[in-house]
């Protein structure tokens, strides 16, 4: 099976150890990666923030450069919904704009085949027992476009049960928003720095070490309220969480 | 919509003081999450929601794909029954029409049952600029008229007062309007609810006109439903001799067994109940019961601009049952007042917009007041997908395009403000298209960034206010894995 | 133009870019919810109405038509009020016992004097199981709506099994949509203060409901 790495331009840049995690866990899973360089953005900041027309040029390089794969796995559940539910909207308006299906064409082979990870383990490799171990009390955060947008249930919940040495904690109120949003982080910071902190207040409740979650970008902003407000907690990704072993630095 | 409302603050402006307003923070906090978990409950005791929920959307948008027939359906089976119909296509229309209903009576006073579209229009006022005098009767509308404040919330308009402010309103403002509050009353909501009987019990007996929304009208028998819980709607509906309703022309469904579907997703969805206290339901006027006289206004102000857009035009799917708000984590902490509109939540940032168009600042700054959660969608029981709305009308706001107003085609400009933001997005996607200048600029990020401060200035200020930079590593997985062929040369 | 040509006007330039669909409406819509929740024998289904008008604060009473009139005596009674209002068409028996004035309920009777009484007696329309609704339709054993809203405290007699229905949908089906109709869960109610239920507002605050069986449930 001819696998590409989505990474996502936030990983890329931001956070390289999830992406290797990624790699050193479907590797061990006999899972053969590639990570196409012509990769770069799937253009979801754009779209959500109202920029349609400059997100389309990103989404048909997305098609392009993926195309040939015969799977697609990205270690975010954002831009693995931006792919999977938005890519077939953006075709629809443009031919509501009279302009055509080419966008649609372009876009229709990439979507079935893109996986969120824990999807990709869990429907595709059909594993839930990764061989991780991870000797860490997480408490996991159920990003909204993974939980709401993609469905993934308790897939990573199913994940995390198996990893040995883990003790995972409830959260509460997990299933609301932490607070990113995207460009709504800046654009109403107030709003989202309460959400953040309220959120942080959760997780810290729960005694755990780690808050688990498997999009960076809302880690990003739930680790910096924690660097913030002091909390002693690190944000971790699922990936590094299943990439763990025995023996290896945990 | 209502003068209210003009010149309100950019939605961000408005919420920053809501969210450091610690009571507000407290009392949005309790309500929204004691209706959260008790709607949830109610829902699960159904096990076709799912199945309700299609069925609903598919009959308002079936209803408003042929809303022109149903509006004259209405208008025929209405008459039939003995009622008056009127038509408003905008506001002042809407109040020209009620003033005049209500000066012909010759009354000066009137009871008042909650309704959304009459807030909207700003009824009340228009009512007392003609020296009629408007009874709200809904106890939280009672509580925010009494408070000469504005409504927070679609169902519970006062929500963002607790059970010690509601006791010191009725203390000091009751008696200016009637019946002062009892001698020593306390804040239990039972004691608060019976001074509030005490002191709207005259008004109904005297009432001569009641003025309602709807929440349903039947096209094919002509019939109006208002449900309601504290028999205040019952009051105004049966007792006065003329009634008149004033309603969106999005509030029809074709037929009698269409009620079937919203009688029981509306009040789980609502209030959390399997069935709200009383739903009243009438057609036209009946001899001997209730008003003798009884005007429907079908009202647009709005409506058709909003149905004349496609994605849009979802929003008037709507059943008003706020369910959205209650799961909202934005609403929660921003509270009511900062949508400035009558229509607050998710719901309202893309109705709003849309009735009212994106001209002005809060308009326009309400599509981006959103996480795009999903919640709202999730719960909304008519399937609104509000996130795909929000998004809608982010690119209306910043790119501009066709859209109807007043009924005319026109096409906007993209709004001013966004100049910064258009032209980063621009450079963004130049870069995400020409892969080697991401590369060098994460390059640049690697080598610069401990010359990073804490806090940055400017817009930057946005995320450092709060939370904490990410570090930068020192290189980008591209060039890890370009260096190590994904680690297979062992390096690390 | 007249804002009636007007709004339809707009309304049939929104949809101009809507493919006409001229499907007869029953096709139109798919209906796969359920017509009624679970499977219940009819006693089932009156002991869930009894259970449901409970949770929702109404008073349940369970009766034969030969104890009914000392029923109704004994609930009048424990409030003691001093007048009865009823309705024009309500059977004579179900009031042979009681002591209070009857009241009845005339034309010009104005909300005041309506006001001035305590209770209520009525019969209804049905009943709905599932949800603990009575529906009144101002037959002449229910009279107007106002009697059912002013006085404080509300006896209604619903026939079972024979005026139960189990739900919502069951129940539109046998209400005739030309006829005010009333659907009454519980006493009055308020949510308003800090989303939270309380009973009694500006109806009836003690809603009485008298499960007659006008034959053995099975």
């Amino acid at each position: 099976m001819r696998v590409a790495l989505f990474l996502t331009c936030v990983n890329d840049t931001l956070y390289p150890d999830t992406g290797r995690a990624v790699v050193t866990l479907l590797t061990r899973l006999g899972v053969e990666v590639d990570f196409p360089a012509a990769q770069t953005c799937c253009g979801q900041a754009h779209y959500n923030t109202g920029y349609r027309h400059e997100a389309e040029p990103l989404a048909r390089r997305f098609a392009d450069v993926f195309k040939d794969y015969e799977a697609i796995v990205t270690p975010s559940g954002s831009c693995g919904a931006m792919v999977r539910e938005l890519y077939p909207r953006m075709g629809e308006r443009a031919r509501a704009e009279g302009r055509g299906g080419a966008l649609a064409a372009a876009l229709a082979p990439v979507v079935p085949k893109t996986y969120e990870l824990t999807e990709f383990l869990v429907d595709v490799l059909g594993v839930t027992d990764v061989g991780a171990y991870y000797p860490h009390t997480v408490t996991y955060h159920p990003t909204c476009h993974g939980l709401r947008g993609l469905g993934l249930g308790d897939r990573p919940r199913r994940l995390l049960e198996a990893v040995k040495g883990l003790e995972l904690v409830e959260l509460p109120g997990a299933e609301e928003c932490c607070g990113f949003g995207g460009t709504f982080a800046l654009k109403n910071s107030d709003v989202s720095a309460a959400m953040g902190a309220d959120k942080v207040r959760n997780a810290a409740s729960t005694g755990a070490e780690v808050l688990c979650a498997a999009d960076n970008s809302c880690l990003m902003h739930i680790g910096g309220t924690m660097a913030r407000l002091r909390t002693g907690m690190r944000p971790v990704h699922l990936a590094e969480i299943l990439a763990s072993t025995e023996g290896a630095a945990a | 919509m209502s003068g209210t409302y003009l010149g309100m603050p950019a939605f961000p402006e408005a919420a920053r003081a809501a969210v450091r307003d610690e009571t507000l923070r407290g009392n949005l906090r309790h309500a929204t999450h004691t209706i959260r978990a008790k709607r949830a409950g109610a829902v699960a005791e159904v096990p076709d929601w799912a199945a309700l929920r299609e069925a609903g959307k598919r009959i308002k948008d079936h209803t408003l794909r042929h809303l022109d027939r149903y509006l004259v359906q209405v208008e025929e089976s209405v008459t039939a029954a003995g009622g008056l119909v009127h038509w408003a296509a905008d506001a002042d229309e809407a109040n020209r029409i009620v003033t005049r209903l209500v000066e012909e009576t010759g009354e000066s006073e009137v009871v008042k049952v909650k309704s959304m579209a009459t807030q909207e229009i700003g009824l009340n006022e228009a009512l007392e600029a003609a020296g009629i005098r408007a009874y709200e009767t809904d106890l939280a509308e009672l509580i925010v008229q009494l408070g000469r404040d504005r409504p927070s919330h679609i169902l519970v308009p006062a929500i963002h007062r607790n059970r010690g402010e509601i006791r010191d309103i009725f203390r000091s403002e009751m008696g200016e309007w009637g019946r002062p509050a009892p001698d020593g009353l306390t804040d239990t909501p039972a004691e608060l609810a019976e001074a509030a009987r005490l002191h709207l019990r005259e008004k109904f007996l005297r009432a001569k006109v009641g003025i309602s929304g709807a929440n349903f009208v039947v096209a094919e028998t002509g019939t109006l439903v208002v449900v309601e819980s504290e028999g205040n709607g019952r009051m105004c509906l049966t007792l006065p001799e003329t009634l008149i309703s004033v309603v969106g022309i999005e509030k029809i469904v074709p037929t009698w067994r269409d009620l079937e579907v919203f009688l029981q997703t509306l009040p789980r969805s609502s209030t959390a109940e399997r069935m709200n206290p009383y739903t009243s339901m009438w057609t036209g006027t009946t001899d001997g019961d209730g008003p003798r006289t009884f005007h429907l206004v079908l009202l647009d102000n709005g409506r058709t601009d909003t149905l004349a857009d496609e994605v849009g035009r979802q929003a008037l799917r709507c059943i008003r049952c706020s369910a959205c708000l209650n799961v909202c984590p934005v609403y929660e902490r921003a509270g009511g007042h900062a949508y400035g509109s009558v229509y607050p939540g998710p719901i309202g940032a893309i109705l709003s917009p849309q009735l009212r168009g994106t001209g002005s600042a809060v308009d326009a700054s309400l599509p981006y007041a959103s996480s795009l959660c999903g919640a709202c969608y999730e719960v909304c029981p008519v399937a609104i997908d509000i996130p795909e709305v929000l998004v809608h009308l982010r690119e209306r706001v910043v790119q501009g395009g066709p859209a109807t107003r007043h009924g005319n085609r026109v096409v906007l400009k993209p709004a001013k403000g966004h100049a910064a933001e258009r032209a980063a997005m621009r450079a963004a996607r130049w870069a995400f298209t020409h892969p080697g200048a991401l590369r060098a600029g994460q390059r640049l990020a690697s080598r610069t960034c401990r010359f990073l401060p804490r806090t940055l200035p400017g817009p930057g200020r946005a995320w450092t206010g709060s939370r904490d930079l990410p570090e930068v590593p020192s290189e980008p997985f591209r060039d890890w894995w370009q260096r190590t062929r994904g680690g297979r040369d062992g390096t690390k | 133009m007249s804002s009636r040509e007007r709004i339809l006007g707009r309304v049939r330039r929104a949809l101009a870019d809507v493919p006409r669909d001229d499907a007869p409406y029953e096709r139109a819509i798919a209906r796969d919810y359920l017509r009624e929740h679970g499977e219940r024998t009819v006693a089932e289904t009156v002991e869930l109405l009894a259970e449901n008008l409970a949770d929702y604060r109404a008073i349940v009473h369970r009766t034969t038509p030969r104890e009914l009139p000392s029923l109704i005596m004994r609930l009048l009674a424990e409030r003691g009020p001093r007048s009865v209002l009823v309705p024009p068409g309500l059977p004579p028996e179900w009031l042979s016992a009681a002591d209070p004035t009857l009241v009845h309920d005339r034309a010009p009777s104005t909300p005041r004097e309506l006001d001035e009484v305590e209770s209520v007696v009525t019969g209804c329309a049905l009943a709905i199981a599932e949800t603990g609704t009575i529906v009144l339709d101002g037959s002449p054993d229910q009279g107007r709506r106002r009697i059912t809203l002013v006085p404080d405290h509300h006896i209604c007699v619903v026939r079972v099994p024979g005026q139960v229905v189990s739900s919502v949908p069951q129940a539109l089906e046998r209400l005739d949509p030309a006829r005010p109709l009333t659907w009454i869960s519980g006493p009055s109610a308020t949510s308003d203060i800090e989303l939270d239920r309380v009973e009694g507002v500006h109806g009836p605050r003690t809603l009485e409901v008298v499960l007659l069986e006008d034959r053995p449930a099975d």
